[in-house]
């Protein structure tokens, strides 16, 4: 074991701890650590504040070592309300520290680009009762350049189409973009606050709800999650129906992309067919549990709703007419050189600032980094079989459009083989209640990547603090990143090959 | 002028709007989609028409003459336009100069309305307009000038005015293709460059796309609503007949001597040539808006070559 890690706490995905197990350090080996470890490969999935007695802080981090499959847990109590930037040696921290910075407003000193990354009161304000006036929503310092020739496009956060809330700041010179800083926080709902001091009949709901497109993958990190607070096993068949769900979700997201991406370039054709397509897949959910999204299907205990012989037979059906349809569809795509001519060498991200920038999902693997948390973190059902993964070298908007394309097909054998060796048995067992002064990770690999919850339980087996780290957040920043030096023109294109959750951000 | 020839821009006005129309439906049906009805232009014009408009409290009186100036020159423009070998209204020498200008003077308001609203969107898509425009008109005037000439060396006789367009386009017969088929198919090929072009449409711009950093024309209009918005929509379909009708009457060389019977023709071809606008529309991509100038310099050598190989052939 490397010597940054060796004396940290580890454990593995889906599993909880008592969290007076786990190594409390001073701030200065928090941050040493940190950094150490991510120059080792480590990833940081999760970076986050939890108030403890005294108004004081806690700085908690997980840390996830793919290659040996565990995740570490570390964490350092602040005595001010500052502490040193971790950002400078470690840029994976960014997102993150701007974000204890917004929420418990402690200042990491030394923080390059230092602002909240929404607009609400702090976290710690409310509590303490000092009413400070609430920041107005959208105003913020942007990034400027100056001189005669460049010029400041602002786009949002009302935008033309039907699509979520941003503000997206250009600095260009004619058509070339200098830099882009994209402003979110329109989708605010103060989710994490609610979750605190659940589990309640509401959690689910707000777990299916955190980003709408990810209702399985989220409800399945929460599931796991109370399950190990819990102890509780869950049912060989509800495992694999779980699985398929996620697989489901991730086809029909993925198709939905390769149809946008095509018609952001005026592709038509794919445009159409993967639209309908897509429809046939959140169909193929709805013909599980009802829900076109998965709503209401994945349960802490197993699943809401089990299948009989007639259903999987019809979804195998609708399976391979699927399959067929798709290859059709999106082989257009790879086949135009009209499309290709726009996909290839737009965006490039390196794997070298992937790497640096902790990008998750197919944004990762289409800068050929073999990433994904079935494979390196596996949980339930993956745990048994595992799916290949997939990447593609380029880093541009071609392979994170080829790599949901080989996601798709690879998804599509996954659901074929779960659902012809589907096991019998309950679906569903009772869960127990949550044990107190435990901490859990759970990871899932959703969609767009990483999905990553983390709760800490008080005394009463409630949640202290709950903390949500949708794979949105780790990507935003490489968005922007990607645009440098690109046209302004190609910005939607980009913007769609990444497709990120506005409100999965913004929580 | 002879009033008899009035039926032509009448027939422009009544039938513009049918075009986009046509494409639309054209790319449904590929599409394996119901689509709009045909006639869906002719119903938002008269929804517009009943709305009112709002104007932001930066814009001037240059922002409310755009739109105005732009019909008028569009519609100013049917007066020279013959329909294949139907001449139009009003004829004089060199009368393509005037088609061309007036085109440019529709745009240059389109800009300049574009710029008075101070908005950094419509000044990016009003400076791609300008430089795509720069380099699309040479091409026009470059195929013009090729067709005329075409028409003269096959031995019509030398009458009527110089480069007007209604005699240029009563002398181009099937006798003219037989003689420089070549020359004209690629005067044909750079006019197809502009049609598209000129009228944003894929390859060039796409037309039904929501996202303002990658319009060109649309970008534009953006602030503009109600009745001005109107205007717009029924100017841009006269200027895509106006150029379709001088592609059309480039490649239907139906020359009876009868105007109803060529005019009919020539219709009929740009009822074709918007069909074909949508067929490309349905299968190919947009292309990188750094591209789009080399597509146009690359269809102003076309017409270049063309013109000199009917010079010196």
């Amino acid at each position: 074991m490397s010597v940054a890690t060796s004396n940290i706490f580890s454990m593995s995905n889906g599993q909880a701890a008592d969290i007076a197990n786990v190594t409390g350090m001073s701030l200065g080996d928090f941050r040493s650590s940190i950094i150490e470890a991510v120059k080792q490969g480590l990833r940081i999935s999760a970076l986050f504040g939890q108030p403890i007695e005294e108004g004081r802080l806690r700085l908690w981090a997980v840390l996830s070592h793919d290659a040996r499959s565990v995740v570490h847990l570390l964490h350092a109590d602040l005595d001010g309300d500052r502490y040193d930037s971790i950002t400078p040696d470690c840029p994976q921290a960014h997102w993150f520290e701007r974000e204890i910075f917004e929420q418990w407003k402690v200042k990491p000193c030394g923080h390059p680009w230092l602002k909240p990354i929404r607009f609400h009161a702090p976290y710690g304000q409310a509590s303490q009762g000092r009413a400070e006036p609430l920041p107005e929503i959208g105003v913020t310092d942007f990034f400027g350049i100056e001189g005669c020739e460049v010029h400041e496009v602002a786009v949002g956060p009302v935008h033309a189409g039907i699509i979520e809330p941003g503000h997206f700041r250009f600095q260009c010179h004619g058509e070339n973009v200098f830099h882009l800083e994209i402003s979110l926080g329109y989708q605010h709902r103060g989710v994490e606050r609610k979750l605190a001091g659940g589990p309640d009949r509401r959690t689910i709901h707000y777990m299916e709800t955190l980003s709408g497109d990810t209702s399985v993958g989220h409800s399945l990190a929460y599931s796991e999650l109370t399950e190990a607070l819990s102890a509780t096993s869950t049912p060989a068949k509800a495992q694999v129906l779980r699985g398929v769900a996620l697989e489901l979700e991730r086809i029909a997201n993925h198709t939905g992309d390769l149809g946008a991406l095509a018609g952001d370039v005026g592709y038509l054709p794919t445009l159409s067919y993967c639209g309908r397509i897509r429809g046939d897949v959140l169909n193929m959910s709805a013909l599980i549990c009802g829900n076109r999204f998965g709503r209401g299907l994945v349960r802490p205990g197993g699943i809401g709703f089990d299948i009989d012989g007639d259903r999987r037979d019809e979804l195998l059906r609708r399976l391979d007419l699927l399959e067929k349809d798709l290859s059709v569809a999106v082989g257009l795509l790879w086949n135009s050189s009209s499309v290709m001519a726009r996909f290839e060498g737009t965006g490039t991200i390196l794997r070298r600032d992937c790497l640096a920038m902790g990008l998750v999902g197919p944004a990762a693997r289409a800068c050929g980094v073999e990433q994904d948390i079935r494979r390196d973190m596996p949980h339930s059902i993956f745990q048994l079989y595992q799916i290949p993964v997939s990447t593609c070298p380029t880093g541009d908007v071609f392979a994170r459009g080829y790599v949901r394309w080989l996601e798709i097909q690879r998804s599509v054998a996954f659901l074929r083989e779960q659902l012809r060796g589907l096991p019998g048995g309950a679906a569903q067992l009772s869960p127990r209640p949550l044990q107190p002064g435990r901490i859990a990770v759970s990871l899932v690999e959703g969609w767009r990547g990483e999905i990553c919850h983390v709760a800490l339980t008080d005394s009463q087996g409630k949640f202290a603090r709950y903390k949500v780290v949708d794979p949105s957040f780790h990507n935003w920043f490489a968005l922007a990143y990607a645009l440098r030096g690109q046209q302004i023109s190609d910005f939607p294109l980009c913007n769609k090959s990444f497709n990120l959750s506005y409100c999965g951000h913004d929580l | 002028m002879n009033y008899g020839r009035l039926a032509l821009p009448v027939l422009a006005l009544a039938l513009a709007p049918l075009l986009p129309g046509i494409i639309n439906r054209t790319k449904a049906v590929i599409a394996g989609r119901k689509g709009q009805p045909l006639f869906q232009l002719y119903f938002d014009l008269a929804k517009l028409l009943r709305k009112g408009a709002v104007y932001s409290h930066t814009t001037s009186l240059v922002f409310r003459a755009g739109p105005v100036v732009g019909l008028i020159s569009a519609a100013a423009v049917l007066l020279v336009l013959p329909l294949g070998g139907a001449a139009a209204p009003v004829t004089f020498s060199a009368d393509l100069i005037f088609l061309a200008y007036l085109l440019g003077l529709m745009r240059f308001f389109t800009v300049i309305a574009a710029l008075d609203t101070g908005s950094a969107f419509e000044a990016m898509g009003a400076s791609r307009e300008v430089q795509f425009s720069a380099l699309a008109e040479p091409v026009l005037l470059m195929a013009l000038a090729a067709i005329a000439l075409a028409g003269q060396s096959s031995g019509s006789p030398l009458h009527g005015l110089p480069f007007c367009l209604s005699v240029i386009y009563s002398r181009l017969s099937l006798a003219t293709w037989m003689h420089s088929g070549p020359a004209l198919l690629m005067v044909a090929g750079a006019l197809w460059v502009v049609f598209l072009a000129e009228n944003s449409r894929i390859p060039f711009d796409d037309p039904n796309t929501h996202l303002e950093l990658t319009m060109i024309h649309e970008v534009m209009v953006l602030d503009h609503g109600g009745p001005d918005f109107a205007m717009i929509l029924y100017g841009a379909s006269l200027k895509m007949w106006t150029l379709g009708a001088l592609l059309a009457g480039l490649i239907v060389p139906v020359r009876t001597g009868n105007s109803f019977l060529d005019a009919g023709a020539c219709v009929l071809g740009l009822f074709v040539l918007a069909v074909l606008t949508g067929v490309v529309e349905s299968v190919m991509a947009r292309l990188r808006l750094t591209r789009v100038p080399q597509l146009l310099v690359s269809a102003g050598f076309l017409s270049t070559f063309a013109l000199a190989l009917i010079i010196w052939s």
